[in-house]
């Protein structure tokens, strides 16, 4: 049943090749017409920038300077940004902020989905307030964030002080300021993987719920045997995709700590902007560039290769099944 | 018979009352924002700030007085800064959407019609343009823009709208190519062949058969590239001067100031807040769909 509804579609495009040349023979330029424009735009405004900027890693190069008046230095900005404790620091910051951020929104979010997997009445409602803090400017979360957290006027001090307790330093203690930071983004983003983890939660086989169920399983093993393995493939995209994201955070830190105080909030994007402005150093800017890029092309290609083995383990089991039955 | 139904009571309590509770955390900060930005400067500083208060305009007419058909008495000097950086910035979001529609679209349809590059390209493209920050694109950008793209002695595209809008453009193709391409697919080759054979061309059947049918969409895309563009502030930061600032930058510099006033700044983020809330409220579902663009089938 499932591999014929599956293989359906497929023959309906395999008629369309057939059809495509006839259709539009008068005319082999059309498809390059309808190509072009958004062709020329990612040329010109990505691939040419993108290509640039690992030419600009190679060369010392400051603001001033039109590109070709440049030196060129080889590799010395990447063998110096090694060398460099504050691009170190800088990189263990991002490294601590991404896996901390991903582990809690991870644990938060299906533990949510998991507490409140039933028919909820108005879930389109909910959905949309959940959403909500992920689709506001960076820049307004930010704000938000760092109106409650101010000393005096903020709400959380305040209600510190009314319960009797000490004021916290959010913002300005190095101690607190990454935590503070974290708090934001896990309060943005955990809607997302407790979205996307009730959607797979509530498409689940019920075949496979009820035979545990028969068999006598408690919620638990129910939730670590058959729930949980059967969401893992969400789970592991849903948690890349933060991953990736979350080594894109800037315009909330920016607004929070700047970075500061010292370099305890300052993450790889928000030093490639600060060299960029405040040092002048565009070509160790670009270094910097790339070497994020390195990192995040990693566990993109790492999500897209896991797509593709998920793709091909399920081609195989629906010929397999076509094979028995 | 009626232990049970009180264990399910007490589980249904429990159960709203965690959502209400989440949904508490959710709306909170944002419901401050707006309670804030409409109170007066002495009441947010007060110490005795209570619920109770009396909602007052005038940050929003603080804010806005230089494109408000009247007057607002309170304010002694009128920032322009403000509705200037509004102005500019639907200008920016409206202009790099209405382009990315229509140069995305034109793509998808000949990526499916044509059977040009595979859907698999056309995901890796999307997932890769996604997984490129901001801050990447922050030097070359600079560069290129203020020093290679310059039509004449001084005109180059730094600084002027065009330039935004082009890089705009260019970070939103490859999604709305990819979320459109799943649409076209699912119009009926047949209503295209049916068009043809009524004497239409490839760019009449495009716009006149095509385009009416993926209205939702675009719809979606279009939401998505709007709220890029409009929230968007790394690269304008770097990208405009004074005069052709967007609200976020401008929001960012006025928080250099040394006396914060929260009520205006509120009520400046919540203009730029209130664009997204709309549209989430409009298509909560195809913006899930979009979080995970080229990660997942769509």
């Amino acid at each position: 049943m499932v591999s014929h509804e599956l293989t359906t579609p497929d023959l309906k495009s395999e008629r369309r090749v057939r059809h495509a040349p006839r259709f539009f023979n008068m005319n082999r330029l059309t498809p390059y017409f309808f190509l072009a424009p958004a062709g020329a735009v990612l040329a010109v405004a990505l691939l040419y920038p993108i290509g640039y900027m690992i030419y600009a890693s190679f060369l010392s190069w400051n603001p001033s300077q039109r590109i070709h008046e440049a030196d060129w230095i080889g590799l010395r900005n990447y063998t110096n940004l090694l060398k460099d404790p504050n691009f170190i620091e800088s990189f263990f910051v991002t490294l601590k902020f991404a896996s901390v951020v991903v582990t809690l929104e991870m644990v938060i979010g299906v533990g949510l989905a998991l507490l409140l997997d039933r028919k909820i009445r108005g879930m389109s409602v909910l959905r949309t307030i959940f959403i909500l803090p992920m689709m506001i400017a960076p820049i307004v979360v930010g704000l938000m964030w760092r109106y409650m957290y101010h000393p005096s006027v903020g709400i959380l001090n305040r209600t510190l002080k009314g319960w009797g307790l000490d004021p916290i330093p959010w913002l300005s203690d190095p101690d607190w300021a990454l935590p503070s930071v974290i708090i934001a983004d896990v309060w943005q983003w955990t809607p997302f993987i407790f979205i996307l983890s009730l959607a797979a939660l509530q498409s689940l086989p019920q075949s496979a719920l009820e035979a545990s169920r028969i068999d006598g399983a408690s919620t638990w093993q129910q939730i670590i045997h058959i729930k949980l393995p059967l969401m893992l493939p969400v789970l592991i995209i849903a948690g890349l995709l933060r991953l990736i994201d979350a080594f894109k955070v800037l315009e909330v830190i920016l607004v929070l700590t700047n970075g500061g105080p010292g370099l305890s909030t300052e993450i790889l994007s928000l030093r490639i902007s600060r060299t960029t402005s405040e040092f002048r150093e565009l070509g160790e800017a670009a270094a910097m560039s790339n070497y994020l890029l390195l990192l995040l092309l990693i566990i993109t290609l790492g999500m897209f290769l896991f797509n593709k083995v998920m793709d091909m383990r399920q081609q195989r089991l629906r010929a397999a099944a076509q094979e028995a039955g | 018979m009626s232990a049970p139904a009180t264990n399910e009571q007490r589980a249904d309590i429990f159960f709203y009352g965690f959502l209400i509770a989440l949904v508490v955390i959710s709306l909170g900060p944002i419901v401050l924002m707006l309670l804030t930005s409409l109170r007066l400067k002495v009441d947010i500083v007060s110490d005795t700030a209570s619920l109770i208060f009396l909602p007052t305009m005038r940050n929003y007419e603080t804010v806005l007085c230089n494109i408000l058909w009247y007057t607002p008495q309170h304010v002694e000097y009128c920032n322009p800064t403000f509705g200037r950086a509004l102005g500019n910035s639907l200008f920016v979001a409206t202009v790099s959407t209405g382009i990315t529609l229509v140069f995305g679209c034109m793509a998808a349809y000949g990526i499916v019609r044509f059977r040009f590059l595979g859907r698999g390209t056309v995901s890796l493209t999307t997932l890769l343009m996604r997984m490129v920050p901001p801050a990447v694109l922050l030097v070359p950008v600079f560069g290129i823009w203020s020093f290679n793209f310059c039509f004449g002695e001084d005109a180059c595209l730094a600084g002027t709208h065009g330039g935004i809008v082009l890089i705009y453009v260019a970070m939103n193709l490859p999604f709305v190519i990819w979320i459109l391409q799943s649409f076209i697919k699912q119009v009926p080759i047949q209503l295209e062949e049916a068009a043809k054979m009524d004497g239409a061309n490839a760019f009449q059947v495009f716009f006149l058969v095509v385009l009416p049918v993926i209205k939702p969409g675009l719809a979606a895309a279009a939401i998505f590239t709007f709220r890029i563009a409009w929230n968007e502030f790394l690269l304008a930061n770097a990208l405009l001067d004074r005069s052709t600032r967007t609200v976020p930058v401008t929001l960012v510099n006025s928080l250099t100031e040394h006396d914060i006033d929260w009520g205006v700044i509120m009520a400046t983020g919540m203009l730029l807040a209130i664009p997204p809330i709309i549209f989430t409220f409009i298509a909560s579902r195809q913006i899930i769909t979009g979080m995970t663009a080229g990660a997942v089938k769509g």
